[in-house]
């Protein structure tokens, strides 16, 4: 996750309390969704960026993971997701999220 | 997902983009407090 949006959770995490927040991601692979799961849960891994060392434990979900698309609307997840949900292999990353969150 | 949380949205360029991830669920009743799409090439 770059620097600039690690700086914007955190300032959010700020102003809201981390337990108010939840990230919902929309990669299109599952490479990375394990470290930006990590930056807003345990803190940047690289050390290098405004999270590092700041465990925020947000949990962080897929946008098209069961638990997030059964709750958007009929019409918007026809109109926004279905096209999407063809493409995206999503099995690999509700794992690598869900043991995220079980950790929490 | 629990309901009431303010939602954080990373999209992506090649997957699904923030502004979306934003639309669907603000339509399913959370608030969305930041939304971004990041890119990588």
């Amino acid at each position: 996750m770059n620097f600039e949006n690690q700086g914007v959770i955190k300032r959010l995490a700020d102003q809201y309390g981390p337990e108010n927040l939840t990230v919902v991601l929309g990669n299109g692979e599952a490479n990375g969704v394990e470290v930006f799961a990590e930056t807003v849960t345990e803190g940047d891994p690289s050390y290098a960026g405004p999270l590092a060392g700041v465990a925020l434990k947000i949990p962080v979900y897929h946008v098209l993971e069961e638990e997030v698309v059964c709750q958007v609307p009929e019409k918007l997840r026809e109109e926004k997701l279905q096209l999407s949900s063809l493409v995206i292999d999503i099995e690999p990353m509700h794992q690598a999220l869900e043991a995220s969150r079980e950790k929490l | 997902m629990v309901k009431g949380k303010k939602i954080i949205a990373i999209g992506e360029r090649d997957g699904v983009p923030g502004p979306v991830i934003a639309e669907c669920l603000e339509g399913a009743g959370y608030e969305v407090v930041f939304q971004v799409t990041e890119c990588f090439v």
